[in-house]
């Protein structure tokens, strides 16, 4: 069985964000970038499944610029066997990552795709969501266990009351969420042999796909700063507060 | 309590602009090497140094290496992280490729090591080793000796030590007395080794002891010592463990710091004699370990790189949350963080540019023993081979003497918290201090130094190395950059007139030069930072307009260099003064007048 999974670049976790001083965005230029955290579970996820000897080819995909191919030898370190990079320099939005993936997909034809739940710069929590409807596949997202059983998969999803317990059809796309596994730490010789696989780079236009971006960031600003807290005597001024001012209750 | 954060962006522009990673990589056999390899190796072994290695460093402190029964257990934690640190392949960093090792030049290497070492130095002392003995075999054993021990060393199955010191013979290694006797096809080996680090651990499955010993027919001194292999269990044929071997540790040195790293008093031959096996020819045992020496002492320097890094974050932190007083001259308003006090800053600045002028010289070093090993042209092989013999105590002696102090500005930053233990800066500065003790003190690598690598070759390297040294300057014009380079000129000729005062001196008074050599070492340690410092200012002066440059990057750069020449460099005045007329003040007094 073929899986193909996502990697998206982002800010590394460890990295203080900082806002551009035209509120146009983040500051990227000059900072560490990473793969997903999101991401790199599911390219964990993919690879024990290889081991386990359920699927037999892991294909990585990256949309962004020419720097993802960085992302895509990560992925490729844990375990991967080919990645793909659609380069691209424009900002790519949920929509236009979703249809790149469906030309994708429907070129390489796996039996299912694993996505990060959400990328950890923009928090969209839609591109998995937006595949599988434009595939017309079934989806399981925030995943936290997923077993194959022949034309189905057995999965575990993180919901708000507890878990939820489903199958899907195969093929299917499913995105992970935190406990789905951890992931490992590359070996050494894997990342010499990394070097090796083979990455191809497309471009949109290629695939035929619009990647117009639809939606328009009007200003990014910081969080405003945390207030000094009060004590509060007992716990019928502390209700009284929650009532009243925080209007939380 | 601060984290470490692996300083990658200070290692690459190091790698890329100082060191010279466009020469290495045209060495045979690192063609693979580029920078998109070293940032995805440096990158992988930052997360392992940050997430695995370092939360154990303040566990192996406080509960340090135990011994019972002859048994070393590892703190806790120690031997799961050992698991993956085998696991991840990175024992076999730079080991050779035929034997499941990576083969990375020390360029790519060392910079890894230094990771290592400033997440959990006690920790990085067991794969150490072990390099260290896969180094020495690499070059002088049998291809069976080969065979049996280097792939389970590079994966780290096994780990390895280093037997030279006895209780009598320290730095003066003539006199061991660790008898070898034949006996068919081994040796039967008896004595007792001390100070062996890792002699005797529950991370590795076997444990391989190189070890110093006398044949019965051995010539007295240095000329008839022998070099044995002698593992804890004797491996056979298929690799598999077989008998227990008569060797045991008897005790473990309680230590001022590197607690999690158990330096092991070792017995050889209690019930008959452990079997040891002799690697290369009889009596050249001693000429085998300096083949590796120049390898094993870079490492040490890298520990003072490493460690000094790790003191700086810890005590930066600090000076970021501690809070206490107000601004100079601001009588009312909120207390401010130590940062904003400007002998606080004093003290960073000391501590970072410091840290980069080291970290530049022992990368250069790496470079140049690359060179020395792989260049196919024999001129350059020569040039760079005798480049490192004189790098090398530079930046062993140099990079560790300024670590201790490093470590120790950071426990001052703590101000009286730094004395306490709980904050941690005090660990720094104990593990810090055995760096200038081992592999060569600092008075054996300045004697190394001043003598050896200068006096007898009458200083043809080191008048190169000023000469390029002074390359550097003339290309530093403008603003900045001139004023760096009028800094630098100075420190140059003060390097130049103690050099030459070395070499005048050396034939007709030995003595005299042996007593300000480490003054002279200091000397040439603070210079040749300022030239890396120098030459990171001209590339960040040059880069910083490029478009999408990484401004503030190089704005630092060019700050911790002008720093360096105002706050260091004057040192190199005052060192120059001290080398060559401070030497009859040294030997005045007679042996009762102290």
């Amino acid at each position: 069985m073929k899986v193909l999974v996502t990697a998206k670049r982002v800010i590394d976790p460890y990295v203080k964000v900082r806002v551009k001083s035209d509120g146009t965005g983040v500051e990227t230029a000059n900072i560490k970038m990473t793969i997903n955290p999101f991401c790199e579970i599911a390219v964990e996820q993919a690879v024990r499944m290889k081991e386990a000897g359920i699927v037999t080819e892991i294909v990585v995909v990256s949309i962004g610029p020419i720097q993802c191919q960085e992302t895509i030898r990560t992925a490729m370190a844990m375990g991967a066997d080919r990645g793909i990079l659609v380069e691209m320099a424009e900002e790519a939005q949920p929509l236009a990552v979703a249809k790149i993936l469906k030309a994708i997909i429907e070129k390489e034809q796996p039996r299912l795709v694993i996505m990060g739940k959400q990328a950890i710069d923009d928090d969209s929590n839609q591109c998995g969501q937006m595949v599988a409807a434009l595939l017309g596949w079934p989806q399981a997202t925030h995943i936290s266990n997923v077993t194959i059983n022949g034309d189905t998969a057995d999965i575990t999803r993180e919901i708000d009351g507890g878990l939820e317990k489903l199958t899907v059809n195969l093929p299917a796309v499913v995105t992970a969420d935190l406990r789905l596994n951890e992931p490992r730490y590359v070996t050494l010789p894997n990342i010499m042999k990394a070097k090796k696989k083979p990455l191809e780079n497309i471009k949109p236009d290629a695939l035929g796909v619009d990647v117009k971006p639809r939606l328009k960031t009007l200003k990014v600003a910081e969080p405003a700063s945390r207030s000094a807290g009060v004590k509060v005597a007992d716990a019928k001024e502390l209700v009284a507060k929650l009532k009243n001012e925080a209007r939380v209750i | 309590m601060s984290s470490y954060v692996a300083p990658l962006k200070d290692m690459l522009f190091v790698i890329n602009e100082l060191a010279g990673l466009d020469e290495v990589s045209k060495l045979p056999g690192c063609e693979e090497v580029n920078a998109e390899l070293i940032e995805a190796v440096l990158g992988e072994a930052a997360k392992f140094a940050q997430e695995v290695l370092e939360p154990l460093n303040r566990v192996g402190d406080k509960e340090g290496a135990k011994l019972a029964n002859h048994v070393v257990t590892s703190p806790s934690g120690f031997k799961a992280a050992y698991q993956q640190f085998r696991d991840a392949g990175w024992n076999g960093l730079g080991g050779l490729t035929q034997y499941g090792g990576q083969g990375l030049p020390h360029l790519v290497s060392n910079p890894v090591q230094e990771m290592w070492n400033s997440s959990n130095m006690a920790f990085c002392l067991c794969p150490m080793l072990t390099s260290g003995v896969m180094e020495a075999l690499a070059h002088h054993a049998s291809a069976e000796q080969l065979q049996r021990y280097m792939p389970k060393l590079n994966s780290g199955e096994w780990s390895g030590t280093m037997n030279l010191t006895e209780p009598q013979a320290g730095s003066d290694l003539a006199a061991i007395r660790a008898r070898a006797v034949p006996a068919g096809d081994h040796y039967k080996i008896s004595g007792t080794k001390i100070f062996i680090t890792w002699g005797e651990h529950d991370m590795a499955d076997n444990i391989v002891h190189l070890v110093l010993a006398r044949l019965p027919d051995a010539p007295e001194g240095v000329k008839g010592i022998s070099l044995f292999v002698v593992p804890k269990f004797l491996p056979n044929a298929d690799g598999s463990l077989g008998t227990r071997n008569d060797v045991k540790c008897v005790s473990i040195e309680h230590k001022l710091g590197i607690h999690a790293s158990p330096t092991c008093v070792m017995q050889y031959g209690d019930a008959g004699g452990a079997v040891g096996y002799l690697v290369g020819e009889a009596h050249r045992g001693l000429e085998y370990m300096f083949t590796m020496m120049n390898h094993a002492r870079l490492a040490v320097g890298l520990e003072g790189v490493a460690v000094a890094e790790r003191a700086y974050q810890h005590a930066l932190d600090y000076a970021r949350t501690r809070v206490q007083g107000r601004e100079v001259g601001q009588r009312g308003g909120d207390r401010v963080t130590i940062i904003h006090h400007p002998d606080v800053r004093r003290m960073l600045m000391q501590m970072k540019s410091q840290i980069e002028a080291m970290r530049a010289l022992a990368y250069l070093a790496a470079a140049t023993l690359d060179k020395a090993k792989h260049h196919p042209d024999a001129t350059e092989k020569r040039r760079n081979q005798a480049l490192i013999d004189l790098l090398i105590p530079v930046v062993k002696a140099w990079c560790t003497e300024q670590c201790v102090e490093i470590a120790s500005t950071g426990v001052q930053i703590h101000g009286g918290m730094g004395f306490v233990e709980e904050t941690g800066a005090a660990q720094y500065l104990r593990d810090a201090r055995i760096t200038t003790i081992y592999e060569g003190t600092t008075g054996i690598q300045a004697n190394d130094l001043a003598g050896r690598k200068v006096g007898y070759e009458k200083g043809a390297t080191a008048l190169a190395v000023i000469a390029e040294m002074r390359k550097t300057v003339s290309a530093l014009t403008g603003g900045e950059l001139s004023a760096i380079g009028n800094s630098l000129c100075g420190a140059i000729d003060a390097l130049e007139e103690a050099t030459h005062w070395i070499v005048d001196t050396f034939q007709k008074n030995p003595n005299a030069v042996f007593a300000v050599a480490v003054p002279y070492l200091k000397l040439f340690g603070t210079v040749g930072g300022g030239w890396m410092m120098a030459r990171a200012a001209a590339v960040a002066q040059k880069k910083r307009g490029e478009p999408g440059a990484d401004t503030v990057f190089f704005d630092t750069k060019l700050a911790t260099a002008r720093f360096y020449c105002e706050h260091i460099l004057p040192l190199a005045a005052a060192c120059k003064q001290t080398v060559v007329s401070g030497a009859g003040s040294v030997l005045a007094l007679e042996e009762s007048q102290f």
